[in-house]
């Protein structure tokens, strides 16, 4: 199905792994930040490398569909490139990188988030769900079985961001009535226009009350 | 010819849908190439003028920066840049990169190449580019003076009197309005480029491989052979991935002059104006009957928009020549080149802009005769077409009227505008119709049994979503009698048998008759192998005695399966290869599909904002392959034609020549909520002539007519003719009742 292999946890120089050296990195980036010309002038000299390098780890321990993942994060980076890019589960999907389509959806700590609007760094000891997390080995999710069953797709790049915004949405108690669902679903775009079958699905896994 | 289908009437899931639910499927920049780097595109904030200078030199400095392109050095090291001065490749593409002229806002001016995505947006921030501005054009209103004939040969088609509408008893004059709309596809233009000598792997979002590896092989000017391009799943198209664009070329390049793999993945703005979009376009339709209803003139005139540097044309005022019986036809297409970049088709391309204005003139018609709209077009049904004097070979436009009317309780509807009312809200019923070609090209298919009994089907079709894969896999099924667990699909591959650019509504026609035929060849070996090693008496029995059915080749009540057959024959496998295209039927009869789109909308008495409430939707695309997947790829279109009817609008800010709604925030395409339950109903019968497989192909039809319905059902729910698209409840504005 997926030949994504597992990233190694990454384990190199830790440079700030504690709270304090977290502190250190802060109050050094501050005072970078303040100064941006020493930026510029590190750039020129070709400082900048081991500068960077610096800022850019920061240390993350994170939960990624029950696998516990030490790495490094630079603060810029989002939660849909982290997991994309660094984690290799491309299941989530970027569609506008600006939280307005929805392909992004992952779950954290059980709540629909639109991975490309927050930052890695912001997830520490948190617990996060992907699409390639839902599955029980071969079984699907019901909401994957559900979206098969009625063709709620197309293209299916969307999909990912669809069905994950599909369960919190039952389980948010959203699901109450085809009206109420695509209220509660409008933030997940399909281009394709699946939403009469993505609807369908919903009803579907919502009337067989299975706990999701 | 006659041999049709009768396909298995369950439904099948797609070919890749465990994939794709599962988050399996992989897009084109999801494939791991270990090196990887990434290519950030800096766009042109100016619509017209040059580069005066351009500072890349912090960008360059910057953490983990590879390399920074622009024209400044990339022109001379693409082979066929340096072949001629013309600004275009291969039809549409204008060369990226290629000198100091910028040809409208958004143009991409510059890549940085860096290890990381984050690394590469910020270096990109740095780079400054200094303009000389000249005065730039974008609208469309103010140049339409300037409009051109698409090419010095056009000639505008005229059948018979020219604006004989005029001496009708009875005929209406309009306008109509349409902005561009952007295809805005899920997934953004993606890509990895990566070069391993003089050989390119190309992970593309692309409709056609075999275009594209014909593009990126032109630009290194490199046989074809070393171009692999992949692409076995595509985030949605609808147009936007008919052939490559300079964000593709530039990913390309860069990956050459770094010798880096690179992937580059546009941004949500960058999408409206790096990867085309559905132009601008002014109508004009006049149209006249007899009292009775008999049409005597239709004159339909277009002005579209188009960039400076390319004439792109589309099929906008085609459809009026032949939908409907008419002595007197006269159209005019013209050109209207601003200072923007290039459109490109998207889903039923201009048929669907052309059909929109002429279906909402044919409403107009029908109320100023007092007739009912189905009964208007009903009476000037044509069964010839009358472009080309050609029989259909197969038209079942009328059966789609009838059962659509039903559906939707046509005869429910008071025609008066503004007299019906549901739940306080003004209730409209609106129909409009939908025709667009129905091709055939050529494909080749293989069709592989091995040992074991599997069946591999391949072909390098794309699959941008409707289901290519269970449409292949479906013919197989029902060639070889199978339910279809040992059947399996390959495509999006150049290294596959070749299959033509998934467009125009053409695919299922094509390669489901490539499939077909391959599968035929392929049982007719192994017909021929069971004469050699299964039947010992030296007799001939002819082909159509054999019988295949779940897994075995039966004659005479002797069931041998394909296992032992291949076992016995001493073979790994079987496979043939053929290639499938029309023939002469193509001068014989005029081949269409069509569909008819029925609407009910509430509009608040109010406010004006519009709901739609019901949409029916009748099509004749001849045999339906894998109805699950037909009726998704309908609704899709009808989506899209509720977005093209009441909120999509490209707005450009015409003192800058910038869009100012680059974004789904402010570019609305319709979400969940918009979205009322849709209703397909497919007449489903073959066409006799059209291939093997008697399928005509729905993808433009899905959307074709169905913004005149909405247009035309606003009008019957408020007396008020909206002709500028989209329908906005500012447009409306139902102050009295």
């Amino acid at each position: 199905m997926s030949d994504q292999k597992q990233p190694e946890t990454q384990e190199k120089e830790l440079i700030c792994s504690s709270r304090r050296g977290f502190l250190k990195a802060t109050t050094a980036l501050t005072a970078i930040a303040l100064s941006p010309s020493l930026i510029t002038k590190a750039a020129l000299q070709h400082a900048d490398e081991r500068l960077a390098a610096f800022f850019e780890k920061i240390p993350l321990n994170i939960e990624v569909n029950g696998k516990a993942y030490q790495m490094e994060t630079e603060p810029r980076e989002t939660l849909l490139d982290f997991v994309r890019e660094r984690l290799h589960l491309t299941g989530t999907k970027k569609g506008c990188d600006h939280g307005q389509c929805g392909a992004c959806t992952v779950h954290v700590d059980g709540i629909r988030v639109n991975s490309c609007l927050t930052l890695a760094v912001m997830q520490e000891g948190k617990k996060i769900t992907t699409i390639e997390g839902i599955a029980n080995g071969d079984k699907l999710h019901p909401m994957q079985e559900a979206f098969l069953k009625n063709d709620g797709f197309q293209c299916g790049y969307c999909t990912p961001g669809q069905i994950m915004s599909a369960i919190a949405c039952i389980n948010e108690g959203h699901a109450n009535s085809p009206t109420e669902i695509r209220e509660f679903m409008s933030g997940n775009i399909c281009r394709c226009g699946a939403y009469p079958n993505i609807v369908d699905a919903i009803v579907e896994v919502k009337n067989g009350g299975m706990k999701l | 010819m006659e041999n049709l289908l009768n396909l298995a009437a369950e439904d099948t899931d797609r070919t890749d849908g465990i994939l794709k639910v599962t988050g399996g499927a992989k897009y084109s920049a999801e494939y791991q190439i270990p090196g990887i780097t990434y290519g950030v595109l800096v766009p042109s904030t100016i619509a017209k003028g040059k580069i005066n200078s351009l500072d890349t030199k912090a960008a360059e400095n910057a953490p983990g920066v590879i390399k920074v392109l622009s024209h400044l050095n990339v022109n001379n090291s693409v082979p066929r840049y340096a072949k001629d001065q013309a600004l275009i490749i291969d039809r549409n593409i204008n060369k990226v990169f290629y000198n100091d002229q910028i040809l409208f806002a958004g143009q991409p001016i510059a890549m940085v190449i860096a290890d990381t995505y984050e690394r590469a947006v910020y270096a990109a921030s740095l780079i400054k580019a200094v303009y000389q501005k000249a005065p730039h054009q974008t609208n469309l209103e103010l140049n339409i003076a300037n409009a051109v004939a698409p090419n010095p040969n056009a000639k505008d088609y005229v059948r018979n009197q020219i604006d004989a509408y005029k001496d009708a008893e009875v005929f209406i004059e309009a306008e109509y309005d349409q902005p561009n709309h952007i295809h805005n596809p899920m997934e953004l233009g993606s890509i990895i480029a990566h070069w391993e000598g003089d050989g390119l792997t190309v992970y593309d979002k692309t409709q056609g491989v075999f275009s594209s590896q014909r593009h990126y092989a032109s630009l290194y000017e490199i046989d074809s052979k070393k171009v692999r391009v992949i692409a076995p799943h595509v985030g949605g198209a609808f147009g936007m991935a008919l052939h490559s664009w300079p964000y593709q070329d530039a990913t390309v390049i860069a990956a050459k002059i770094t010798n880096r793999p690179v992937k580059t993945m546009l941004t949500r703005i960058q999408m409206f104006t790096m990867v085309g979009y559905r132009p601008e376009t002014k109508q004009f339709v006049g149209i006249g009957a007899s009292k009775e209803g008999i049409l005597q003139g239709i004159t339909h005139k277009a002005w579209a928009v188009t960039s400076s540097f390319d004439n792109f044309t589309e099929g906008t005022v085609r459809p009026s020549q032949f939908m409907y019986k008419c002595p007197n036809v006269n159209t005019i297409y013209r050109l209207v080149k601003m200072d923007v970049s290039n459109p490109i088709w998207m889903r039923g391309p201009g048929e669907a802009t052309g059909m929109y204005a002429l279906e909402c003139a044919m409403d107009e018609l029908a109320y100023k005769l007092n007739m009912d709209p189905i009964e208007l077009r009903l009476k000037n049904y044509a069964v010839i077409n009358p472009e080309n004097e050609l029989p259909w070979s197969s038209k079942f436009l009328d059966e789609c009227y009838e059962i659509g009317a039903k559906k939707i309780g046509w005869s429910n509807r008071n025609p008066k505008p503004a007299s019906m009312k549901e739940n306080g809200m003004l209730v409209g019923y609106g129909v409009g119709s939908g025709v667009f070609n129905a091709g055939r090209s050529s494909a080749t298919a293989r069709a592989t049994l091995d040992e074991t009994g599997k069946l591999t089907i391949q072909s390098a079709a794309s699959d941008i979503g409707p289901g290519t894969g269970i449409m292949m896999k479906k013919v197989a099924m029902d060639s070889f009698q199978t339910e279809g667990k040992e059947v399996f699909v390959e495509l999006g591959d150049t290294n596959l048998p070749p299959a033509p650019t998934q467009g125009g509504s053409n695919t299922t026609s094509t390669v489901g008759s490539a499939v077909y035929d391959a599968c035929t060849a392929l049982k007719e070996k192994m017909v021929q192998v069971y004469h050699q090693f299964i039947v010992t008496d030296g007799q001939q029995h002819a082909y159509e005695n054999f019988t295949f059915k779940n897994g075995a080749i039966i004659l005479g009540g002797k069931s041998t399966s394909y296992t032992d057959l291949i076992k016995k024959a001493g073979l790994k496998e079987l496979t043939v290869t053929r290639e499938s295209k029309a023939g002469n039927e193509r001068q014989k009869y005029a081949f269409n599909s069509f569909a008819v789109h029925f609407v009910k909308l509430h509009i608040h008495p109010f406010t004006g904002m519009v709901k739609v409430v019901q949409v029916v939707s009748a099509v004749d695309a001849g045999k339906i392959i894998s109805e699950k997947q037909a009726r998704s790829q309908m609704i899709g279109g009808v989506v899209g034609g509720i977005g093209m009817a009441l909120t999509e609008e490209g707005i450009y800010d015409h003192r800058f020549g910038v869009y100012a709604n680059n974004n789904f925030a402010d570019y609305h395409v319709p979400v969940h909520a918009d979205i009322p339950p849709i209703d397909i109903l497919f007449v489903n019968k073959p066409d006799p002539y059209i291939n093997p497989i008697g399928a005509k192909g729905l993808g433009e039809v899905s959307i074709i007519g169905l913004a005149p319905a909405i247009a035309n059902a606003v009008f019957h729910a408020t007396g008020k003719r909206v002709r500028d698209l989209p329908i906005t409840l500012d447009k409306i504005t139902v102050w009295e009742s």
